[in-house]
């Protein structure tokens, strides 16, 4: 108890020291962040100086209808690194995949959290909530939107980590069969970042956290509420293969001679015009790759309805319909209707030329 | 249609269609009018042949005519930099080639599409003026009835439309992209019944002229 005591009151550099990170890597995580989030160098030692007396926030972490990739997004990323010690030196005191506790006693742990910690905790929710019916998901017996609404009443602010949190995700796909809605649906009254992505990127899931410990409010939002520095861009701004879309260089097929050469994906369906993230810049894995880079179209999931923007493997703005077909139906109707209007008009040039009368010169001789 | 996506989605499916649709019927009615009505034979003697004439004719009055270059020099220049400019970006720009790529099968190069976005700049600031000179100038402005409003107006917004989706001017994405979608859409549907229909039957009407110069024997 004593133990846990201590870690909990602990400085974020104090736990961080105890864990063997020196104060070089710890500079260089602080760099890192602040180039990360586009600040000016200046910041580093006010961002070094914030964590390192920043308290370890209480988050709770909450996941509703969702499939844990985001948890394994966070959790297998970089590791071991810096940003998985961060991610150990927030208390957190709730998370139903990873923490030991089971039944009651995890439930417990939520509820302790939330009273030791009130209006001062993070809530993190990964998943979207039904509302058809709460049967739909439970944890412990409690129903999801439930849950949400208690945890989220005492909390200092909501982190939506992934797209089924941020805008309902793939649950919420047409035909949407448990009615379900993300977490800004719900809660209106205490401010929400969207980290959207199916998963999101670790590293923006870090640094949103990093920078509620550093500056103690949220960052700058975009309009669907994701925060700028992370998805200010659209992934076509920034992708390595754009040169190829301005001359014109598309892959047809997977495997192709223009895929192998790297050409743009946007015939195969890449939403990379319509999609902000950071992938193209961060990438994945320690900055190994990422989809576009391997070879497969942005699927667009950092963004609302992904699932139901007409087809993982069609293009953008190309029409759906078969449309030369289409269009040889709709010719032969035209010929067809202009044939006849042609051909009243004909009938009404004869009908007027039979029906005109010449004038003589007795005609013009007359008196009226 | 409840998100942006719903929206794009509607304009790039249902919404295509149907401006299609009005689209081909439209102009074939229209170009079918003309010709099945015809023009009475002419029995005189021909005094030259009618293709040449007519084929040149239909190159030649691409030409600016002196005259009225020297009355109206603005009006001349401003309608070909927008007529040119609407040409490159409609058919010189990467998307829009393979847009009818995939839909048509047709392709031709590209243009890189910065130099397409400068085209589409000059060409909006040049319409705008076209439409202030048409206000401003008493003779134009007394010439100009509500068609020439309406057409100008679906010309310019996909140009504007275009412009803003390149430059991702509002948000989300997918909404501008609908819109500019949607504004062609709106050109197609009002093209067939409006002076717009010149693009098709400008070729009919100097050819008839150049062909019947020609048949007369004299320079048209």
């Amino acid at each position: 108890m004593a133990d846990d005591m201590k870690r909990f009151t602990q400085t974020l550099g104090e736990s961080l020291r105890e864990r063997g990170v020196s104060r070089r890597g710890f500079l260089k995580f602080c760099t890192a962040t602040a180039s990360m989030m586009a600040l000016p160098p200046t910041m580093v030692p006010a961002i070094a100086a914030a964590l390192e007396k920043a308290r370890r926030p209480s988050v709770i972490w909450l996941s509703f209808q969702e499939c844990t990739g985001c948890t394994e997004s966070i959790t297998r990323s970089h590791s071991p690194s810096v940003e998985n010690l961060i991610f150990d030196h927030i208390s957190l005191d709730y998370h139903h995949t990873l923490q030991v506790a089971a039944g009651d006693a995890a439930e417990a742990a939520r509820e302790a959290a939330m009273h030791e910690n009130e209006g001062k905790y993070i809530v993190v929710v990964d998943g979207s909530i039904p509302l058809d019916n709460p049967g739909f998901s439970t944890i412990a017996g409690i129903s999801n939107l439930q849950m949400l609404e208690e945890t989220v009443a005492g909390a200092a602010a909501v982190v939506a980590v992934g797209s089924c949190a941020a805008f309902g995700g793939l649950p919420h796909a047409d035909p949407n069969p448990t009615g379900a809605v993300s977490v800004s649906d719900i809660v209106h009254d205490k401010p929400i970042v969207n980290v959207s992505g199916c998963p999101p990127i670790p590293t923006v899931i870090t640094g949103v956290l990093a920078h509620f410990l550093t500056f103690g409010s949220l960052p700058e939002l975009d309009a669907l509420g994701r925060p700028m520095v992370f998805y200010g861009q659209s992934i076509h701004d920034r992708c390595y293969r754009r040169p190829f879309y301005d001359k014109g260089l598309f892959a047809e097929t997977f495997d192709d001679e223009g895929a192998r050469k790297g050409w743009c994906l946007y015939r195969l369906g890449c939403k990379g015009p319509m999609t902000y993230n950071a992938c193209a810049t961060t990438k994945w894995n320690e900055g190994t790759s990422w989809p576009v880079e391997s070879g497969h179209g942005c699927l667009g999931c950092s963004e609302p309805d992904f699932w139901d923007a007409g087809g993982f493997y069609n293009a953008l703005s190309i029409p759906d319909s078969d449309i030369i077909r289409r269009a040889g139906v709709v010719a032969a109707a035209g010929v067809a209707l202009g044939a006849a209007a042609g051909a009243l008009n004909r009938s009404t040039r004869a009908k007027a030329a039979a029906s005109h009368e010449k004038v003589t010169i007795d005609d013009l001789d007359k008196t009226s | 249609m409840s998100t942006p996506t719903d929206f794009l989605l509607w304009v790039r499916g249902p919404g295509f269609d149907i401006a299609l649709v009005i689209f081909i019927i439209g102009v074939i009615i229209r170009l079918l009018e003309v010709l099945v009505l015809g023009r009475k034979p002419d029995q005189a003697e021909p005094r030259g042949g009618e293709l040449g004439p007519g084929l040149r004719t239909v190159v030649t009055r691409t030409l600016p005519e002196t005259g009225s270059f020297k009355r109206a020099p603005f009006t001349v220049i401003g309608g070909y930099i927008w007529h040119i400019g609407f040409f490159i970006s409609l058919f010189l720009f990467v998307p829009h080639i393979e847009l009818i790529n995939a839909t048509l099968g047709l392709i031709w190069p590209g243009i890189p599409s910065n130099l397409v976005d400068a085209v589409a700049a000059v060409t909006i600031v040049t319409l705008i003026a076209m439409l202030f000179s048409r206000l401003s100038h008493p003779v134009k402005r007394y010439l100009s009835g509500p068609e020439d409003y309406v057409t100008w107006l679906v010309t310019f917004l996909p140009m504007l439309t275009g412009y803003l989706a390149y430059h991702r001017m509002i948000d989300p994405y997918p909404l501008v992209l609908g819109l500019h979608i949607l504004s062609v859409e709106l050109l197609m549907v009002v093209f067939p019944f409006t002076k717009l229909m010149h693009a098709f039957t400008f070729i009919i009407a100097r050819w008839y002229n150049g062909a019947m110069a020609g048949r007369r024997g004299v320079q048209s």
